[in-house]
């Protein structure tokens, strides 16, 4: 049986060319539509298998798809959803995956779609209830959390190095020969960099200081 | 006739509106003057008092020098709080004279009421509307009360055959009206004498308006003029603004959709094919030319203004930036609630990205960094690397032209680059 689809593409030449594809590859598309709005109203009339969205669509032109796919997700968790996306932003993809129980998603860079049989696959994979992100976004994701304290400049790790020894801002002012305002200014990029964000319940000098202790090398 | 000057000057002046005018003016400036001119002349009392000590030969009290400081330092702390406003009401009052507007010379009110005391204390215009403040609550009573005196004479003058009756008698000076002849005479020169009152007080009127046109309006030619032309520069770097705008919804809406389906139209013929096919190989070489034709646009439209940028705003455009530098850049951003204006993002955004392209050329970095400072009044922007420093404006780089573009939209740009020390760029650009 094929897998049923509701398309939702605002550009026309797009939208038939995907019809098209998916036509030939064993998919049914019950339903295409150019806006948000209508893609809401289609899923619910149709009951499809697989919905496929692209983010920027009308009426507002701008997350308006990913809006309609988080609603969608939500009333209907197991909905499966591929969202195709003009450009990387890893906030979309994790919207995406907080929604139902993060499983049969996707999420892909709209160029995608001209590798048609990686594109296919992609699909399936989605309709069979997996998860695809697009290499792209993992890749800066990987990229991007090596290991944090290479963000750290060589003085912001004197300064970490010193807040593990157990020393106060001021007491590092003074071995550093620097100001103390000098020093907290250092004290909130390190915070900044490891990621660590203002919280009143938890003590961030020591995450700090636990991410240094667990780093290779500690000097 | 325009404005009262001109008109003054006219042989209408007596029959036209003028002289009403000017009256109603002089009566507004008596109510809107009488309760700051009470407190003015109470600043005044000290320095008239050591005057009339000084013209009778005598040394004032100390007390009063302490008085005289007192008033100069409460007039200098509190007068423009007073000034200002009164200035305003001047400003619009100057339309029943003079219907050509005044602009105040000064610059946009910050909303921050310490930015707002901060600014207007430090501005020639404040001052100028102090000086108006005084000249208008201090000499301006006393020019009224000469005209005052003198159009009771000529009242009492015109009058004169109502009360020169029988017993009562009108005394002017040493001159008494008494007789029913004297009395026709008294009011036959008070009659001649409307038409010179009537100029007196356009007069006055007009010297006033004079006044404050000078002291209240933005004179300053030169000033004026820069305006004009700085004005004209973000018109110009608006309209440049809007033109990429176009261009890049054009080629994305048009261009880039397009060449996608079309390449999607040639994936989908590879496939159709049967086996051996000689086209198969030409239509591979094809659909490949079209995918490196799509990066090679999506790079286009990217640089001429990033999507994300107009639809997400400035810090997420930049942690896109940096994602796709070739070396690792930490974004350091608030996470905004309200967007910068959107010519001040794109400006932003701009620099960001010709310094992280300076950086990944000339710099020779390990790391870069870009921080924002975003307070709702004004942006920072900071693009810092750790490479080899030694960043010359004057040598043709793109650093010349990233200033113009941030001089246009009202802010500045700030260059540390010691040889070996790493490079900084820091923008500040003005939200207001």
């Amino acid at each position: 049986m094929p897998v049923r689809v509701v398309l939702a593409e605002d550009g026309v030449l797009l939208r038939e060319g995907l019809a098209g594809l998916l036509g030939r590859f064993d998919f049914s598309v019950v339903a295409a539509v150019g806006d948000a709005v209508a893609l809401v109203s289609a899923v619910a009339a149709t009951t499809p298998d697989l919905v496929i969205t692209d983010i920027r669509m009308p009426p507002e032109h701008t997350d308006d798809g990913l809006r309609a796919a988080v609603q969608l997700r939500t009333s209907q968790p197991s909905l499966p959803v591929v969202v195709l996306s003009q450009y990387v932003q890893e906030e979309y993809a994790s919207t995406l995956l907080d929604t139902g129980t993060g499983r049969g998603v996707g999420y892909l860079l709209k160029d995608r779609v001209v590798d048609v049989e990686d594109f296919v696959a992609a699909l399936r994979s989605v309709a069979a209830g997996g998860t695809v992100i697009d290499p792209e976004v993992v890749r800066r994701l990987l990229n991007r959390s090596r290991d944090p304290l290479s963000r750290l400049s060589a003085r912001e790790t004197e300064v970490l190095a010193l807040i593990a020894e157990g020393h106060s801002n001021s007491a590092i002012a003074g071995r550093l020969f620097v100001s103390e305002a000098a020093v907290g200014k250092h004290v909130g990029n390190i915070l900044s960099k490891l990621d660590l964000p203002p919280a009143e319940d938890t003590n961030r000098r020591v995450l700090a200081v636990l991410a240094y202790l667990r780093s290779d090398n500690p000097r | 006739m325009s404005s009262i000057w001109p008109a003054l000057r006219t042989r209408r002046f007596l029959l036209s509106s003028w002289p009403w005018r000017s009256l109603l003016y002089m009566v507004t400036t008596v109510i809107v003057a009488a309760p700051v001119a009470a407190v003015s002349w109470l600043l005044a009392l000290p320095w008239l008092v050591t005057l009339s000590d000084l013209r009778n030969g005598q040394l004032p009290h100390y007390h009063n020098y302490l008085l005289m400081v007192v008033s100069v330092v409460v007039l200098a702390l509190f007068g423009p709080l007073v000034a200002v406003p009164l200035a305003a009401i001047e400003r619009r009052r100057l339309g029943l004279l003079d219907p050509r507007e005044v602009r105040s010379a000064h610059r946009p009110a910050p909303s921050d009421p310490i930015a707002w005391l901060r600014l207007r204390y430090s501005e020639a215009a404040t001052w100028r509307e102090l000086l108006y403040g005084l000249l208008f609550t201090l000499v301006v009573p006393v020019v009224y009360g000469v005209l005052v005196v003198i159009t009771g004479i000529e009242l009492a003058l015109l009058t004169a055959p109502l009360f020169a009756v029988g017993s009562s008698a009108i005394q002017l000076g040493s001159m008494t009206i008494d007789t029913p002849g004297e009395a026709a005479i008294a009011s036959v020169i008070g009659l001649v004498l409307i038409p010179p009152l009537a100029y007196l007080g356009g007069g006055v009127a007009a010297a006033q308006a004079a006044a404050a046109r000078a002291l209240l309006g933005d004179n300053d030619r030169t000033s004026g003029a820069l305006r004009e032309v700085a004005r004209s520069r973000a018109r110009l770097v608006d309209a440049f603004e809007a033109e990429r705008r176009r261009i890049q919804r054009d080629l994305h809406d048009g261009a880039q959709h397009q060449l996608t389906s079309l390449t999607l139209q040639l994936g989908m013929a590879r496939l159709d094919l049967p086996a051996g096919s000689p086209a198969a190989e030409p239509l591979n070489r094809a659909h490949d030319q079209a995918k490196d034709l799509m990066v090679m646009l999506r790079d286009i439209v990217h640089g001429i203004r990033p999507q994300v940028l107009g639809d997400l705003g400035l810090m997420p455009a930049l942690r896109e930036l940096a994602d796709r530098a070739p070396l690792p850049v930490m974004v350091i951003a608030p996470d905004v609630v309200t967007r910068p204006p959107e010519h001040v993002e794109t400006t932003a955004w701009f620099v960001a990205s010709e310094a992280l392209g300076n950086v990944t050329k000339h710099a020779a970095a390990q790391h870069a960094e870009v921080r924002v400072i975003w307070d709702g009044e004004d942006l920072i922007l900071e693009v810092r690397d750790d490479g080899a420093g030694g960043a010359d404006p004057t040598a043709g780089s793109g650093l010349t032209g990233l200033a113009d573009r941030v001089a246009a939209a009202g802010g500045r740009l700030l260059l540390a680059s010691p040889p070996g020390g790493g490079t900084l760029v820091r923008v500040e650009l003005p939200c207001r």
